[in-house]
């Protein structure tokens, strides 16, 4: 090797191996990405700006729809469909609040003292998905059936005469009455409460349990300023993954509901697919949307978690 | 609970812990005096903490009981004892601040007024400027302050602290040693101190009882135990010990024992066991005891004084001292601390050279017992 040859050779080889592998692993990030982002513009974007333009569509299927930028859709749908819409976040409501009260207990059950059977006990919330969602909806008819065992056990303890002064079952029937939607709701969704319960519960060092009860706060009052405050992440996404599509969805009322128990995913549903009027159906969708977000954003400020660990 | 007047000693009568078929502590007596400050020391495993917890009722005894001072505490749920503890892991709430933190305790207790004893246990730990923030925003010192303030603002009869310091590094841990002892002294209060630290609890603790495997091996004052050993465990643990193993040549107020045509001789009040001649024993001698001089300077050693030759196998220098292991035909690898007044350039490994002591400094323990015990446990937890 000469002396001369090796100054303006030197630097060239030199630098880039020390930029090249930086920018690589700054596109790391984006390739990732990438697959993700595909999916959902094929998939959640363009069927939403699909939707938006049918909204503010006119036409019939006969003659074809054009944009014709009919708002007036929109408060038409919700002048005429707004008890199915009351109807929904209350049933959506009411099952959530059910979720909650019987998912913590167990979820808390789960994660502090199940010790060896904690997973079979996660198995088995899962393990209503190992069936579909239809046929467990449809062993409910079974179950709340006319006069079958479970109403009638309900009646001889009085519980039908409470549920029908709150207006949710006539007579001793439960079968196509809101409780049985409220029913079909709450079980279906349970495990989307005891999932993220369970998992926000889980991580709760047991030690603070210790802590707190050094400092003289009685198991009531750890699970009041300790435990409970701690499981606010689980409470608000188990909240959320029961309310959100509990309150679209039309399962539940189509097979354990009458026409009184329609909720919104019915009717979307039918004007969609028996009355064919797609643009009230996807102006119908879009309020729904623009509900459930507006609801849930009041609702996370005000539990507050972004201010927990 | 803010009484904490006489007799407020801690009695454990006669409490064991048995998990399934393995016993975390043997039955044990022990009575931790009125503002002592008291360390369970001892390597992990051993049943420090779970006595600590039984104290605090975080565990329940198997046989036994616990009184604070006449009240017989062992069926008090945590929440019902005027005990309050430091957590190792600290156990801070996180979803509160350190003011919420610290005043969670008098909250609890119905105090509603709880402003001014707060600022003044935040003032006592010096975390002033950091009142509003959440713990994890605090550095593993201050978090440790808060728990201890977070104890001590409600005036526990007794404060126990598990391990309070395992997470530190070194130097923080060393300040707060020193911070932890001013606050005792300040306030007052038992202080049981759980701790595998054997530096830390001889620095800390007015008492310290040695645990071993479920039982207390030795329990007294630090220099006590460091001196008179009772137990090859205590010898070892505590400091390091140079353990000869001898035969006994007479018995009396002076002992006198051989190794390897050694003689060497110890006074009969510092043996734990009573040596009988023809017996065996086991000689123990402190490194930083003995002195070291060159073979051929042998006649400078004084008469009465314990020898043994040898050659230097190894020496390290750490500064204020040089650490020698000598080989010799009495004991293989003996440990000798030497102070670097004057280093002796002569003092290599290779040379042979001589180990005297004075024979006041030579403790007797039963030979009858495993001489490397608490040996590999300092190693361990260093």
């Amino acid at each position: 090797m000469s002396a001369t040859a090796a100054p303006p050779q030197a630097p060239a080889p030199a630098e880039p191996p020390v930029h090249r592998p930086a920018l690589r692993k700054k596109l790391v990030p984006y390739w990732l990405l990438l697959p993700g982002i595909v999916w959902l513009l094929v998939f959640f974007v363009l069927p939403m700006a699909y939707q938006a333009s049918t909204s503010v569509q006119t036409g019939s299927l006969e003659e074809g729809f054009q944009v014709t930028w009919h708002f007036r859709t929109y408060w038409d749908a919700l002048t005429e469909y707004y008890p199915q819409f009351l109807r929904s976040l209350l049933y959506a409501g009411t099952a959530t609040a059910l979720c909650l009260l019987l998912g913590y207990p167990l979820a808390y059950l789960i994660a502090f003292k199940a010790g060896r059977w904690r997973n079979l006990l996660l198995v088995l919330v899962i393990a209503p998905f190992f069936t579909s969602f239809l046929i467990r909806t449809l062993a409910w008819k079974t179950i709340l059936a006319d006069g079958g065992p479970v109403v009638g056990a309900l009646n001889t303890i009085g519980f039908l005469d409470v549920t029908s002064w709150l207006g949710m079952t006539e007579g001793d029937r439960v079968l196509a009455t809101p409780l049985a939607v409220v029913c079909g709701l709450t079980y279906n969704f349970l495990p989307f409460m005891i999932l993220p319960l369970y998992t926000s519960l889980e991580r709760i060092d047991t030690r603070l349990h210790e802590a707190a009860g050094d400092l003289y706060a009685t198991p009531a009052t750890t699970f009041r300023k300790v435990t409970f405050p701690l499981s606010m992440p689980g409470v608000v996404s188990g909240t959320l993954l029961t309310f959100i599509p509990a309150s679209g969805d039309y399962v539940n009322a189509e097979l354990l509901g009458s026409t009184d128990t329609r909720m919104i995913g019915n009717v979307i549903q039918s004007q969609y697919l028996r009355i064919l009027d797609y643009p009230t159906a996807a102006a119908l969708s879009f309020i729904l949307m623009a509900v459930v977000l507006v609801m849930v954003t009041i609702y996370i400020r005000r539990a507050g978690t972004e201010d927990l660990v | 609970m803010t009484d904490n007047t006489a007799g407020g000693d801690v009695r454990l009568a006669g409490i064991s812990k048995h998990y399934g078929t393995f016993t975390a502590v043997h039955p044990l007596d022990l009575t931790i005096p009125q503002g002592s400050f008291f360390a369970l020391l001892g390597a992990s495993g051993c049943g420090k903490t779970t006595t600590l917890r039984m104290i605090a009722g975080l565990e329940e005894p198997s046989t036994g009981t616990v009184s604070l001072g006449d009240r017989d505490v062992t069926q008090l749920p945590p929440y019902k004892r005027p005990v309050n503890t430091v957590f190792q892991s600290y156990a801070l709430f996180p979803h509160m601040d350190i003011f919420e933190n610290i005043a969670f305790g008098l909250r609890r207790r119905g105090i509603k007024s709880v402003k001014k004893q707060v600022d003044e246990m935040i003032e006592l730990v010096q975390l002033g400027e950091h009142t509003r923030k959440k713990p994890h925003q605090l550095s593993g010192g201050q978090q440790q302050r808060v728990a201890v303030a977070r104890a001590l603002i409600n005036h526990p009869q007794v404060l126990l602290l598990d391990e309070p310091l395992g997470a530190l590094d070194l130097k923080l841990r060393r300040q707060m040693q020193l911070e932890l002892k001013r606050i005792q002294t300040e306030v007052g209060i038992t202080f049981v101190h759980v701790t595998h630290d054997q530096e830390e609890a001889m620095t800390m603790a007015d008492t310290v009882a040695v645990m071993n495997a479920g039982r207390v091996e030795q329990l007294g004052a630090p220099a006590e135990l460091y001196e008179n050993p009772r137990t090859t465990f205590v010898a070892n643990f505590l400091g390091t010990s140079n353990l000869i193993e001898a035969s006994v040549e007479s018995a009396g107020d002076d002992v006198v024992v051989s190794a390897a045509g050694t003689a060497l001789r110890l006074p009969a009040a510092r043996c734990s066991t009573t040596p009988r001649s023809g017996g065996k024993l086991l000689v123990g001698v402190r490194p930083e005891k003995i002195s070291l001089v060159p073979a051929e300077e042998e006649h400078t050693v004084g008469a009465g004084r314990n020898k043994i030759t040898g050659t230097i196998a190894d020496s390290s220098f750490i500064g204020v001292s040089t650490q020698f292991v000598v080989d010799s035909a009495v004991c293989p690898e003996l440990e000798v601390y030497v102070q670097n007044i004057e280093r002796d350039a002569r003092l290599v490994p290779g040379a042979r050279v001589v180990l005297h002591w004075n024979p006041e400094h030579t403790f007797g323990l039963d030979a009858a017992q495993d001489i490397d015990a608490g040996v590999e446990t300092v190693e361990e937890s260093a």
